[in-house]
């Protein structure tokens, strides 16, 4: 066992798994990445499990549970660079639906023993419990992003991680625009980049599942969309989807601006 | 008064599992009393937030609920909105969801073959351990786990949560031209298969029966993945439109997940052993060989000899995607429209861990009124829970940190997906 490897913890709290398997899905790299280094926590994958504190960790899912807010205020205790991963833990993820409803009665409707269940009326990023160093977005992450933020710690340098739109990306890559050719509805223009793309590859719009990019024009927004025969309650339906908590507070900030 | 004797078996947290679970098992004066697999993992609302949504956004709402098997959330969502509005899909777009759900079940297959189960057999406590001993059996899997990838991406435009399905097709087909070089690859893939059977079928498997009722989509012709009707091992037979009237599920205190029985029957299992044991016929030549050659028989009752069946399948998937992209020719569009009307719609399909249902309740405009959804993790947790108590029965001279390690990798047989699991009643259910 190599003492001087960093550790790598990955953690998982609710969510689909799916930004966690991304690196299981790395297979041409995986092999390579754990010969890099001491995976010391990594339920998916492994039975080892190693004490912290731990080098990088790596967090998956939103904060749905009392118990979740305490665990992941002792994974940033045991954890020396925190980077969370997805739509889940970094928006809350479309579990946060949960978080326009009426909690109380949605509950006593849904649960035919609520006893026996121990759930928060709202489902939270990581960032509004601890500090945060890096965040990877989408739903799922970039498998690229990934390992490009991996190897930039290993090689003790600062992961470069975009802030500008899809739509960027999209000419970047030579893609028709999908609104303008066929009058599509997509959140290319206020979400940010990462995924490739690659919706429009596949003559679809974007539904934003990387979350809103740095600076996005949201009333433009409205208009294209509104151009394309969109009714109000489906723009409103496209927003509040796997980053509905991110794009809600930017429609409740520009609803109160004007 | 005699001393009592007791004796817990806790895993707190189950690794090489999807989501996260744990496991209590207590034992009084030599017998084993309870055994519980507990799911802890957080509850998600996904049928409750389903309402109001409109009836196109199930399949990518749905495909979160596993980053696994989104694949088959998507089609078993499709399947139920079509049922609902009456729709059928051009026999091209059948074919090549199809296709694509081949790719999901070779990359989840392969997953936990070599990732997941086969560390347990050789005594490794990952597949990341393997490979610093046997690193050229890891990269066959991570190879053969690509290929499912690559058709999952070339199809849906994404490995995990694609997003080129929707509800009546696809956004986009590919052109036959695309699939060349993926081709050539299952070529490959086929070979990596067929070892892989040859490898697993030399494992040392306990000796360990069960007699649950089995459950899978029979479709007679060839081997059920995305359609057909539900059969059982007891010889029930019924419509995928008819399964809430033989599938009833319960809530219990110890899971966030619903245990799920058979209407006057109880518990059952479904998933590859079931699939295998009800429509090995309709395999192929060449999947059934290697079936036989690695001793699997007419049926499988031994859930140890799942990672066999996995293997199997593995073999069937490639070769049923080789011979979907040869006869492929692209539909005239990539999707039929779906109008919606007031129904109710139920769909069903074959996910890699078993059968997974959707029913949709919509109304004129389309917006989903209720939705149930059942996982195949919440069918078998009673099956999986029966056999703890049988097999810890029947090996309780094992010190502790060898009956757990036995009851994870018993676990495991299932390849449980705790992400799906963990769902709700939704409202209609509840209110009687």
């Amino acid at each position: 066992m190599d003492v001087s490897k960093p550790t790598l913890a990955v953690w998982k709290l609710a969510s689909c798994d799916g930004c966690q398997l991304t690196l299981l899905d790395c297979e041409d790299e995986l092999l390579a990445v754990a010969g890099r280094v001491r995976i010391a926590h990594f339920l998916e994958a492994s039975r080892e499990v190693l004490p912290g504190p731990y080098d990088i960790s790596l967090v998956e899912g939103s904060v749905t549970t009392a118990a979740d807010a305490a665990r992941i205020r002792a994974i940033r205790e045991q954890s020396r660079t925190l980077i969370t991963l997805g739509a889940c833990a970094t928006a809350g993820g479309i579990q946060a639906l949960r978080n326009h409803a009426d909690v109380a009665e949605y509950t006593s409707l849904v649960y035919a023993h609520p006893e026996y269940i121990a759930t928060l009326a709202t489902s939270t990023p990581i960032a509004a419990h601890v500090d945060v160093d890096y965040e990877l977005h989408g739903c799922p992450i970039d498998r690229g992003q990934l390992l490009g933020v991996i190897s930039a710690l290993l090689a003790g340098r600062k992961p470069d991680l975009p802030a500008h739109s899809v739509c960027f990306e999209c000419k970047r890559r030579h893609r028709v625009c999908v609104v303008v050719a066929h009058g599509l509805p997509c959140l290319g223009p206020v979400t940010r980049a990462g995924c490739g793309a690659i919706c429009p590859a596949q003559q679809r719009g974007c539904y934003g599942c990387f979350g809103p990019m740095e600076t996005p024009n949201l009333a433009a927004e409205a208009e294209l969309l509104g151009a394309t025969g969109m009714a109000p309650d489906d723009i409103d339906r496209l927003y509040r989807l796997f980053n509905t908590t991110a794009f809600a507070d930017l429609l409740d900030a520009a609803g109160e601006k004007s | 008064m005699t001393h009592r004797y007791e004796r817990l078996v806790e895993v707190q947290a189950l690794a090489r599992v999807e989501g996260e679970g744990a496991m209590h098992v207590r034992v009084r004066d030599g017998a084993v009393e309870d055994v519980r697999l507990e799911i802890y993992e957080p509850p998600r609302f996904f049928e409750a937030f389903l309402r109001g949504r409109r009836h196109t956004e199930p399949p990518d709402i749905t495909a979160r609920i596993c980053g696994i098997c989104p694949v088959a959330y998507q089609m078993s969502a499709c399947a139920a909105i079509e049922d609902a509005c009456a729709t059928t899909v051009h026999p091209a777009v059948a074919d090549l969801r199809r296709l694509l759900y081949c790719g999901e079940w070779i990359e989840s297959h392969t997953l936990h073959i070599y990732l997941l189960h086969a560390p347990d057999f050789l005594g490794y406590d990952s597949a990341i351990a393997l490979a610093q001993d046997r690193r050229d059996l890891v990269e066959r899997g991570l190879a053969l786990k690509k290929a499912g990838n690559d058709l999952i991406e070339l199809i849906g435009g994404r490995a995990i949560h694609p997003v080129n399905v929707r509800v009546g097709g696809f956004y986009r087909t590919p052109a036959p031209a695309e699939f060349g070089p993926l081709r050539e690859r299952l070529r490959r893939a086929l070979d990596e298969a067929l070892a892989t059977v040859a490898w697993v079928a030399g494992f040392d498997f306990p000796d360990f029966e069960h007699d649950h009722e089995l459950l899978a989509l029979v479709e007679p012709g060839r081997y059920a993945i995305g359609s057909g009707h539900v059969a059982t091992s007891g010889g029930r037979s019924f419509a995928v439109r008819d399964f809430e009237d033989h599938i009833v599920e319960e809530q219990v205190p110890h899971s966030t997940a619903l245990h799920a029985r058979l209407a006057g029957a109880g518990r059952y299992l479904t998933g590859p052993t079931a699939r295998y044991t009800l429509n090995r016929r309709w395999l192929t030549p060449l999947a059934r060989q290697a079936a036989d050659a690695a001793g699997l028989g007419e049926q499988c009752r031994n859930p140890y000899r799942s990672i066999v069946v996995r293997a199997v399948e593995t073999v069937y998937a490639v070769e049923e995607a080789i011979r979907l992209i040869d006869r492929y020719a692209p539909p005239p569009e990539p999707a039929v429209p779906v109008p919606p009307r007031a129904a109710v719609g139920r769909g069903a399909t074959e996910a890699p861990r078993g059968t997974l249902f959707h029913r949709y309740e919509l109304d004129a405009d389309g917006i989903v009124r209720s939705a149930r959804i059942v996982p195949p993790t919440s069918q078998n947790q009673a099956a999986i829970e029966d056999d703890l108590a049988r097999f810890v029965a029947g090996r309780l001279d094992l010190d502790d940190e060898s009956l757990t390690a036995r009851c994870e990798q018993a676990i495991r047989n299932y390849d449980p997906c705790i992400s799906c699991a963990t769902h709700f009643l939704d409202l209609h259910l509840d209110r009687g």
